[in-house]
């Protein structure tokens, strides 16, 4: 049993962070069709901003605001500078100008920062509180509950304000959200900036627990990614599950079956729903248009 | 002189003309090296090519493939006693038949979906050979047997330059070709419209399967050159980033164009060469060359060439 909350707390703690990573990926993509594999490097400049600007000396609050407000700059430019321009390009093209952010922002830190692990002390202490015989850092408290935060308000943001509903609008039919009058490019320009923020405090808060360096982004994305088509993309809701399931199934893959095949049950998971469902746990069958 | 005026023969003359002149500029036997890189990469993009370009279907797992041919030629010298020309098309057939029992389900998927399926497909074939360590090596990697055929040794940049040339030609050859066969065109109307192929009576499933095995076997092959070539090789041959790179190659270069796949390819490969000036900066250098190439032409080198020459020839 103790072993079981064990691999449960574990997995829950890793699932929230790709279900955050997850979470940015469906918003720009629901917004602008675009798959924005930069969306790692969101998490890895929460970190990293975070853990130098401590070094520096800035209380810990305050490091963690100045890293959601960088990440968030490059949630812009990235939108302003390179997406923005290559409007109408074939998906395959703009994926792979993420995919270039995506190297720029590593190199980027590469130099800025450095090339080493980096630890932020927990936010309450190291003390493991003891849940039914398990050992649980009460960092994972922190990085669960900020997820269940995070997309708790960005629900409250969808349904009640005026901007979210315009947001849905554009999701659902961009051509038809613009001829309402909704301002597409200013949709657009929140679901960039607002993946950057959710990306980089999901690596504050993870920071503590798995360490961060300038590297970190790639596999990251790749498994929100992941998630993010487990659950259906361009679903929140579904992104969310499909976090928490990933990070779930690669908790108790490692703890009960092999922990060297730990990222391959993932994926062997992720292939085998796909054929039997193509489109997603929890996405809308697609009519093609002829 | 007619043949001169087909566009297929023109552009195995000018790739041909290209490899056999480069050596009289070439300065030392680094840029044998670099130039038999690009060869290979750009074998391994013209597969890709056929099955993104032509077909239209996206693989982000495509270096699982060429990390397969790699160990073939890499484990069957090593561990099963064959020798390493044999071993090649063993690594070929084996990936054929992968991308056979592979494909059929999951190119049932559509754009992303069959790009998270591809991407997971290949992170798999990289963890295997990451994890078993007994026959690959494991992160380290493992020497490559030198090829030898008829008791003749294959070793030198210079020696692997022409093989290399020469394997690339034919793969050019080969793609040229089959884009105007039957199948070539199944591809192509797949790519316009999948619907309307199945109304035209193309057996929409059968002619995806079959650009992704024609995919897979360049790639695999790709992967055994140039495992050979390095003698050594680890499993980033088959890592997700080689797929990324693959995938960049062919859309830079322009895709569903042979001649786009292998300039992608020339870029991709000396770029990193020539970045190594900028140092720390190399990375940060060679993204932004990829976004600004990606906006400003975002049909690839060669089309976008094509179509300022043509605008310019125009009175």
């Amino acid at each position: 049993m103790s072993e079981f909350v064990q691999f449960l707390m574990s997995g829950l703690t890793v699932g929230a962070v790709y279900a955050l990573v997850a979470l940015g990926f469906t918003l720009v993509y629901t917004a602008s069709d675009v798959v924005n594999f930069a969306q790692g490097e969101f998490v890895m400049l929460g970190g990293m901003v975070t853990v130098f600007m401590a070094a520096l000396g800035v209380p810990l609050p305050v490091a963690a605001l100045i890293a959601v407000a960088a990440a968030v700059c490059v949630g812009l430019l990235l939108y302003w500078l390179a997406i923005a321009p290559s409007r109408g390009a074939s998906p395959v093209t703009l994926i792979i100008i993420t995919i270039g952010a995506s190297i720029l922002l590593r190199g980027a830190a590469q130099v800025l920062f450095d090339k080493q692990f980096h630890k932020l002390p927990s936010f309450s202490g190291d003390v493991p509180v003891n849940l039914l015989g398990a050992a649980v850092q009460p960092q994972s408290f922190w990085v669960i509950g900020g997820t269940a935060l995070i997309v708790l308000l960005l629900y409250l943001f969808m349904e009640r304000t005026v901007l979210g509903k315009a947001l849905r609008a554009t999701a659902a039919n961009r051509l038809a959200a613009r001829l309402v009058g909704i301002n597409t490019t200013t949709v657009m320009t929140l679901a960039f900036g607002g993946s950057a923020a959710i990306g980089a405090i999901g690596g504050i808060l993870v920071t503590p627990i798995t360490l961060t360096s300038y590297d970190v982004g790639t596999l990251l994305a790749l498994k929100g990614f992941a998630a993010a088509m487990l659950g259906g993309m361009g679903n929140p809701l579904g992104a969310v599950m499909g976090g928490i399931l990933l990070g779930l199934l690669e908790s108790f893959g490692a703890g009960y079956l092999s922990s060297t095949y730990k990222d391959g049950i993932a994926f062997v998971v992720i292939l085998v729903v796909l054929v039997a469902m193509p489109q997603g746990l929890f996405g809308r069958r697609s009519v093609e248009r002829v | 002189m007619a043949w001169l005026s087909d566009r297929r023969a023109a552009t195995l003359l000018v790739f041909a003309v290209i490899i056999a002149a480069l050596p009289l500029v070439f300065p030392s036997g680094y840029y044998y090296r670099v130039a038999a890189l690009v060869f290979v990469s750009g074998f391994a993009a013209i597969g890709l090519n056929v099955l993104m370009g032509q077909a239209g279907q996206v693989s982000l797992g495509h270096a699982g493939f060429f990390g397969i041919g790699g160990y073939a030629v890499a484990i069957g010298p090593a561990h099963l006693g064959i020798a390493p020309w044999a071993a090649t098309p063993i690594g070929a057939v084996l990936s054929a038949a992968l991308a056979y029992v592979v494909g059929r389900p999951i190119l049932r998927l559509k754009g992303h979906y069959l790009a998270i399926a591809t991407l997971g497909f290949g992170m798999l074939v990289a963890l295997v050979i990451t994890t078993e360590s007994r026959w690959t090596g494991g992160p380290d990697g493992m020497p490559v047997a030198k090829l030898v055929l008829f008791g003749w040794r294959a070793t030198g940049a210079s020696t692997w330059y022409w093989i290399s040339g020469a394997v690339l030609l034919i793969g050019a050859w080969i793609a040229l070709n089959l884009a105007e066969t039957p199948t070539g065109r199944a591809f192509r109307a797949l790519h316009d419209s999948e619907v309307a192929a199945r109304v035209a009576g193309i057996d929409v499933a059968r002619v995806k399967l079959q650009a992704f095995v024609v995919a897979a076997v360049y790639a695999s092959l790709a992967g055994s050159l140039l495992a050979m070539m390095n003698g050594f090789i680890n499993p980033d041959q088959a890592g997700f980033l080689h797929s990324v790179e693959l995938v960049t190659m062919v859309v830079l270069g322009g895709l569903g164009s042979v001649a786009g796949a292998i300039v992608g390819a020339a870029v991709l490969v000396t770029l990193p060469q020539l970045l190594t000036v900028f140092q720390e900066y190399e990375n940060v250098m060679l993204g932004l060359i990829i976004i600004v190439s990606m906006i400003f032409m975002r049909d690839g080198v060669v089309p976008t060439a094509a179509r300022l020459l043509a605008r310019r020839g125009q009175p």
